[in-house]
């Protein structure tokens, strides 16, 4: 039981990054129904570039984070600028390909950089566990898991509330509408990419904590999939709970293959073979926006 | 189809041959003959080059029929040509002769690729595509934890390909047997797609609920393409793990799908020369990049290791740049310039 309970908690751990790039994703799929291949990259560049200021140019751990997120804003805006805006009005598969092409850029220039070699983050929270209902938890564990929901809350009151949120959901529910009532589509288009970068850095900052990072974090964009179909592509709260539950789900399949079953890596596919199941029950997830086509 | 100047049809008959005028036929017949000759003037390495183009143009082509014809998007194409690499693996390892293994390798892949397209009626576009990103990763678990049926992280080693008694094991004679099935393929996709088939592919892609409307039966189309295309992906995957003769879990991962569906992109969507153009284009230019590092390695120590750790990211740039500057493909060039050549020196 008790191996099970420890199972959740590393799940929760996990599901709240997870939450956080689908989170990326949701937000360009919302504003630009663009579905960036590249979310997982992202994270490894954002990563990357916080290991590189602290470690490489030693500068304190909140500084360095700060510049991180300064950069990412950045990188967003070259991503949108001159990737993705030509693209407007293509089809599908051309803007998928043209992301694929991005995350395969994004990773090389990384190992052209930092190699392959696992990097290890300078300690910042104590080692030492906390006890929560009897289990022991790191409390890097647990910072992870407040600063993703802090983000979750800052994100629902920016969408509810702020103009600039307000414009977002109007440019996400009628693009041609929205332009009319006098909103810059393309300013919109530009800011979720920003946004979008900055979790996602926020993200591989909290895995390179936990975990440390290599060139591989990247795959990591994979398992936003399941998270953001279960949850519904376009839902920021279904982002929350399916990267949460996709995350618990896995790794509590994973312990049960490997205590049950004795297969190893089942990690891997677990959360695709739900995946599956998902876009077999219900497509557009638990609170995905239905597409009803008329002729 | 717009034929030469002064070229006038009088039958739909004539119109809907894949060579129209006896210029292209001569042209189509001295380019194969070419192709029959060129081995004896190169050398092995060149060969072997020219053996992963034809496999790839088999997979490419089937990856067309599917996405490029069809409209269905299949991230999971390279696990395709993997079950029918490890299906005609086993099929050999057991004793079939070879052309049957490879037939049998492309069947079971057809079935398989047939259970993954059942998704494909309740899912569209980006949906779909995610779906076949799920079969992708599913297929390589089960390729890398398959026990005896897939040699698990071992693979399988597999004896060159006999017909008859007679082997093919030399590169110049794998040639051959590969062009052959090159051809071939290519043949077929082209018969499909001005078939009744092809058009009720076209009209799915272009919009479903007009085709359905006018009477294509949605379901059985497009699990025929996931069928038929898969069939192809079956044969070339069998006919890879022969050629290699070694067949491990990693030659069929995700990096397989996408260059397949950057050879499609690259080539041009929904066009059978495309697909050549796009499998030449994506098998040459590691080629290209390891020359280009050999030649500038003499003139500065050490950027070959660099250039060749940027492959990956010269292939991701080289498919934004497609998607940005020339997002029809080189299908769409080749029709321009054979349209430039067709009223030069005269623009009337």
């Amino acid at each position: 039981m008790e191996y099970y309970l420890q199972l959740i908690v590393n799940g929760l751990v996990v599901g709240g990054i997870y939450s956080l790039v689908a989170l990326g994703f949701v937000i360009i799929y919302k504003a630009t129904k663009v579905v960036n291949f590249a979310q997982g990259e992202l994270v490894m560049v954002g990563a990357y570039i916080c290991f590189a200021l602290t470690v490489q140019l030693h500068i304190p751990f909140i500084w360095a984070f700060l510049i991180t997120l300064v950069f990412s804003v950045l990188l967003g805006l070259a991503i949108e600028r001159m990737i993705l805006r030509p693209l407007i009005g293509e089809e599908h598969i051309s803007v998928i390909m043209v992301t694929v092409g991005m995350s395969s850029v994004l990773k090389s220039l990384v190992q052209l950089f930092w190699g392959t070699q696992i990097k290890v983050y300078p300690q910042v929270l104590p080692s030492e566990p906390i006890m929560i209902a009897g289990l022991p938890v790191a409390p890097v564990y647990i910072a992870a898991f407040a600063l993703s929901a802090v983000l979750f809350a800052i994100f629902s009151v920016f969408f509810k509330y702020s103009r600039t949120g307000i414009a977002m959901r109007a440019t996400a529910f009628d693009q041609q509408a929205a332009q009319s009532m006098g909103i810059g589509i393309k300013n919109i288009f530009a800011m979720s990419w920003c946004i979008a970068c900055v979790v996602s850095a926020v993200g591989g900052v909290i895995l390179g904590n936990i975990n440390g990072i290599n060139s591989h974090i990247g795959h990591l964009g994979l398992k936003v999939f399941p998270a953001v179909i279960l949850g519904g592509l376009d839902s920021l709260l279904g982002a929350a709970l399916g990267g949460l539950i996709i995350g618990v789900l896995e790794n509590v399949c994973d312990g049960a293959a490997r205590q049950l079953l004795g297969l190893g890596g089942f990690r891997e596919v677990a959360a695709f073979i739900i995946l599956v199941v998902i876009l077999m029950i219900k497509p557009y997830g638990l609170f995905g926006t239905k597409e009803i086509e008329r002729v | 189809m717009q034929g030469k100047c002064g070229l006038f049809f009088t039958s739909y008959r004539g119109e809907a041959q894949i060579f129209p005028s006896g210029f292209q036929k001569t042209m189509v017949g001295l380019f194969l003959a070419a192709l029959c000759l060129l081995p004896l003037t190169l050398g092995t390495h060149m060969i072997s080059i020219m053996n992963l183009i034809f496999i790839s143009v088999i997979g490419a082509v089937s990856l067309n029929l599917l996405t490029g014809v069809c409209g269905q998007i299949s991230l999971g194409h390279g696990a395709f040509i993997g079950v029918g690499a490890y299906a005609a693996g086993q099929c050999s390892l057991h004793g079939v002769p070879f052309p049957l293994a490879i037939l049998t390798g492309g069947l079971i892949t057809a079935m398989v690729g047939m259970v993954f397209g059942v998704p494909s009626l309740r899912l569209k576009g980006i949906y779909l595509a995610i779906a076949t990103l799920a079969a992708q990763l599913v297929l390589e678990y089960v390729f890398l934890h398959g026990g005896a049926l897939t040699g698990g992280s071992n693979g399988l080693l597999l004896e060159p390909p006999k017909i008859f008694g007679f082997s093919f094991d030399t590169e110049m004679r794998m040639y051959f047997l590969l062009f052959t099935f090159a051809a071939a393929s290519l043949i077929m996709v082209s018969n499909i797609m001005r078939s009744k088939y092809g058009r009720a592919f076209v009209s799915i892609r272009d919009f479903y609920l007009s085709a359905e409307i006018v009477g294509v039966n949605l379901f059985w189309y497009k699990l025929i393409a996931f069928g038929v295309s898969s069939f192809l992906a079956g044969v070339a995957g069998g006919l890879w793990g022969h050629y290699t003769g070694y067949i491990s879990a990693e030659q069929f991962n995700i990096g397989l799908s996408i260059s397949y569906l950057a050879m499609i992109i690259i080539g041009g969507l929904g066009s059978v020369i495309g697909s050549v153009f796009g499998a030449v284009f994506i098998v040459l230019l590691p080629e290209v990049l390891n020359m280009l590092a050999n030649v500038l390695n003499a003139f500065i120590p050490d950027i070959a290791q660099y250039i060749v750790a940027l492959r990956e990211g010269v292939f991701g740039l080289v498919l934004i740049l497609f998607l940005i500057f020339e997002p029809e493909g080189l299908a769409h060039r080749w029709r321009l310039v054979k349209a430039y050549w067709k009223l030069y020196p005269f623009a009337h």
